[in-house]
């Protein structure tokens, strides 16, 4: 099985530690990983905010990126909800605006083969224990787009509970949004910073040391809330508490 | 009206605006939680439901004329009003001819839409709520703040006082020494409206439903105060939207399971009035149907926005709704607050205006909406479709004919950084020497960001750029052997 690591751009240029951490453990797994570089951005930002044409060749590149890979992962919700939930859209309206039916072909070749990490875990791979070690407790905040476009369920806190040392504590509000919503973020800045606020008083409210996610754009902004309000916990990717093992700790 | 950012800016800063808000629906949300999970074929009847109204949708022309012939059979007049203007017109002619100066009115979404009070009151009519948070909205001089509970955004204390201060401007006063127990209030209001109600000679409501094949119109409450201005005076005037038909009296079945347990998380609502044109020495003996228009035919030449017309105005989506809950609704500055008006009202009344054109944007596409509606109106779709409208323009139906609309103004500059950033993107040399560029100056990046960023340094700490790229840290460890990790799993 040849697997393509879809890294996304808010990853590749500010959390590559998270990238690494999805090498690392995919490749103690077991599976093979290939970086195709000629790819870029899934075209989220572009899209969510109104600019559709402006998307399309960023849904061409992530196509032809990928073309070859039995499988694309990617250690975002949603980004990986942008590609699944989107692309056949913006590839459905290329065609009726009468430009031809390959956008919407090229979409339809990659849009089931691209998972996010954890459904890929435990959904392909099969397994919920990936043999890590964090001695550390934990909450977890399900991003909106992990529960409600991608219906990740209950994937993530099973492969949580896996990990040994690892202490999960229930985070109140979990499914309320924390307010990044991408441009919301610049667009509507009063309610995103209270959005944001009221997530990170709940998260600090739990007592854990680390507040984990499937996504860094909303632990970005959950993570600068948390230090603003001089609060300890650190976010973490989950992919970060997976690769995690006795003798190498993220 | 100020763009929405701007009046939601000033309602995230009132702390007691904003207690009222989450109280009020953190308990309505976990109730409908509860009340739609007593029903194993929840996700059926929503199917249903949202399948009824399409259906509907796409033969509106056929209904609403089938609605008109048995209207009209039973004993009752139908107008057509195509904008509000029209319908303002219509209804204070209506008024007039009967001699009356005064009118009870059903809460109703239709005529906030269109501002008939206040038309009313330029003819020198008086219009007097009777659905108790829209009383207390009317003597509180203020607007109302939710579909369902217009006074949402108000607590006891300040209704008592409301109450004490402007009660005896608008008839019976509140009785002396008022406390703010609920019963209490209950008690002043009915005082106070029950005068109302035995003195009027016209009502004015508006309609959750009409069906076609019968001619019957339906108002679904929780107070019985609507039951009483349908019933009491002589003319009945409804103004209804003309989404609302169904074809058949069965179709209710569905929308009558669907709306209770979604809006107040009841199993069924207190009070379901229906009538049918007018009926011999019972109710009224003047019934009018005004059916409004007011861009509905717009939005429903839009084939991805029209599924926005399904909503049956239970509010679920407002009390799940994370920015609702923070900006409150005036912020929305029109009748329809929280995500559904987030989608309507730019349908309805275009995105030309800076406040119309912000709506799209009023939404973190968090999509709780979409998952709590019982009709199925994908919200977040409608948000990204019409956020494109604002920018790019396009072909859009205008007050009933074709055209093509150009972009809302305000977007060049967001237009060409989308598209530098998606030339950029295209581009992964360029995006590559840009992270390197980043990289090599970290520690030269600013605290505070300038421009739009701002907004973003203010409230959080910035992400410090890390030495090295994703992209470049994979490069060199396989193509040399110097893996991060101390160990050779890494190198090809
Ligand atoms: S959009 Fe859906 S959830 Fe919102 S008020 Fe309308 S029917 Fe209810």
């Amino acid at each position: 099985m040849r697997v393509g690591l879809f890294i996304t751009c808010v990853n590749d240029t500010l959390y590559p530690h998270t990238g690494q951490a999805v090498v690392t453990l995919l490749e103690r797994l077991g599976v093979e990983v290939g970086f195709p570089p000629e790819q870029s951005c899934c075209g989220q930002p572009q899209f969510n905010t109104g600019y559709r044409h402006e998307t399309e060749p960023l849904v061409r590149r992530y196509a032809t990126a990928f073309r070859d890979y039995d499988c694309i992962v990617a250690p975002s919700g949603s980004c990986a909800a942008m590609v699944r939930d989107n692309y056949p859209r913006i590839g459905a309206k290329a065609a009726a605006e009468g430009r031809g039916r390959e956008l919407a072909d090229a979409a339809a070749a990659v849009v089931p083969r691209t998972y996010e990490l954890t459904e890929f875990l435990t959904d392909v791979l099969e397994v919920t224990d990936v043999g890590a070690y964090y001695p550390h407790t934990v909450t977890y905040h399900p991003t909106c787009h992990g529960l409600r476009m991608l219906h990740l369920g209950d994937r993530p806190r099973a492969l949580l509970s896996a990990v040994r040392g690892l202490k999960l504590v229930e985070l109140p509000g979990a499914e309320e949004c924390c307010g990044f919503g991408g441009t919301f973020a610049v667009k509507n800045p009063a309610v995103s910073a209270a959005m944001g606020a009221d997530k990170a008083h709940n998260i600090t409210a739990t007592g854990a040391e680390a507040v984990c996610a499937v996504d860094n754009s909303c632990q970005m902004h959950i993570g600068g809330t948390l230090a603003r309000q001089g609060s300890t916990v650190r976010p973490v990717h989950i992919a970060e508490i997976l690769a995690s093992t006795e003798g190498d700790i993220w | 009206m100020p763009a929405f950012p701007k009046a939601a800016d000033t309602s995230t800063h009132n702390t007691q605006l904003r207690a009222n808000l989450r109280h009020a629906t953190h308990t309505i949300r976990a109730k409908r939680a509860t009340a739609v999970a007593e029903l194993d074929d929840w996700g059926r009847l929503r199917a249903a439901g949202a399948a009824i109204k399409d259906r509907t949708l796409r033969h509106l022309d056929h209904y609403l004329e089938q609605l008109e012939r048995a209207v009209t059979a039973a004993g009752g007049q139908v107008h057509w009003a195509a904008d509000a203007d029209e319908a303002n017109r219509i209804v204070t002619e209506l008024v007039r001819a009967t001699g009356e100066r005064e009118v009870v009115k059903v809460k109703s979404m239709a005529t906030q839409e269109i501002g008939l009070n206040h038309a009313l009151a330029e003819a020198g009519i008086t219009a007097y709520e009777t659905d108790l948070a829209e009383l207390i909205v009317q003597l509180g001089d203020d607007l109302p703040s939710h579909i369902l509970v217009p006074a949402i955004h108000r607590n006891r204390a300040e209704i008592r006082d409301i109450f004490t201060a402007k009660m005896a401007r608008w008839g019976r006063p509140a009785p002396d020494g008022l406390t703010d127990a609920p019963a209490d209030l209950a008690e002043a209001a009915r005082l106070h409206l029950r005068e109302k109600f035995l003195n009027a000679k016209v009502g004015v409501s508006g309609a959750n439903f009409m069906v076609a094949e019968t001619g019957t119109l339906v108002v679904v409450e929780s107070e019985g105060n609507g039951r009483m201005c349908l019933t009491l005076p002589d003319t009945l005037i409804s103004v209804v939207g003309i989404e609302k038909v169904v074809p058949t009296f069965q179709d209710l079945e569905v929308f009558l399971q669907l709306l209770p347990r979604s809006s107040t998380a009841e199993r069924m609502n207190p009070y379901t009035s229906t009538w049918t044109g007018t009926t011999d020495d019972d109710g009224p003996r003047a019934f009018h149907l005004v059916l409004l228009d007011n861009g509905r035919t717009d939005a429903l030449a839009d084939t991805v926005g029209r599924q926005a017309l399904r909503c049956i105005r239970c509010s679920a989506c407002l009390n799940v709704c994370p920015v609702y809950e923070r900006a409150g609704g005036h912020a929305y500055g029109s009748a329809y607050p929280g995500p559904i008006g987030a989608i309507l009202t730019p349908q309805l009344r275009g995105t030309q205006s800076e406040l119309d054109a912000s709506l799209p944007y009023a939404s973190s596409l968090c999509g709780a909406c979409y998952e709590v509606c019982p009709v199925a109106i994908d919200i977040p779709e409608v948000l990204l479709h019409l956020r494109e409208r604002v920018v790019e323009g396009g072909p859009a139906s205008v007050r009933g004919t074709r055209a093509v609309i150009k972009p809302a103004k305000g977007h060049a500059a967001e237009r060409a950084a989308m598209r530098a950033a998606s030339w950029a993107l295209d581009h992964p040399r360029v995006l590559r020497s840009g992270q390197r560029l980043a990289s090599r100056t970290r520690r030269f990046h600013p605290r505070r960001l300038p421009g739009p960023g701002r907004a973003w340094s203010d409230s959080r700490e910035l992400p410090t750029v890390p030495a090295e790229s994703f992209r470049d840290w994979w490069q060199r460890t396989r193509t040399t052997t110097t893996p991060r990790h101390g160990d050779d799993r890494n190198t090809p």
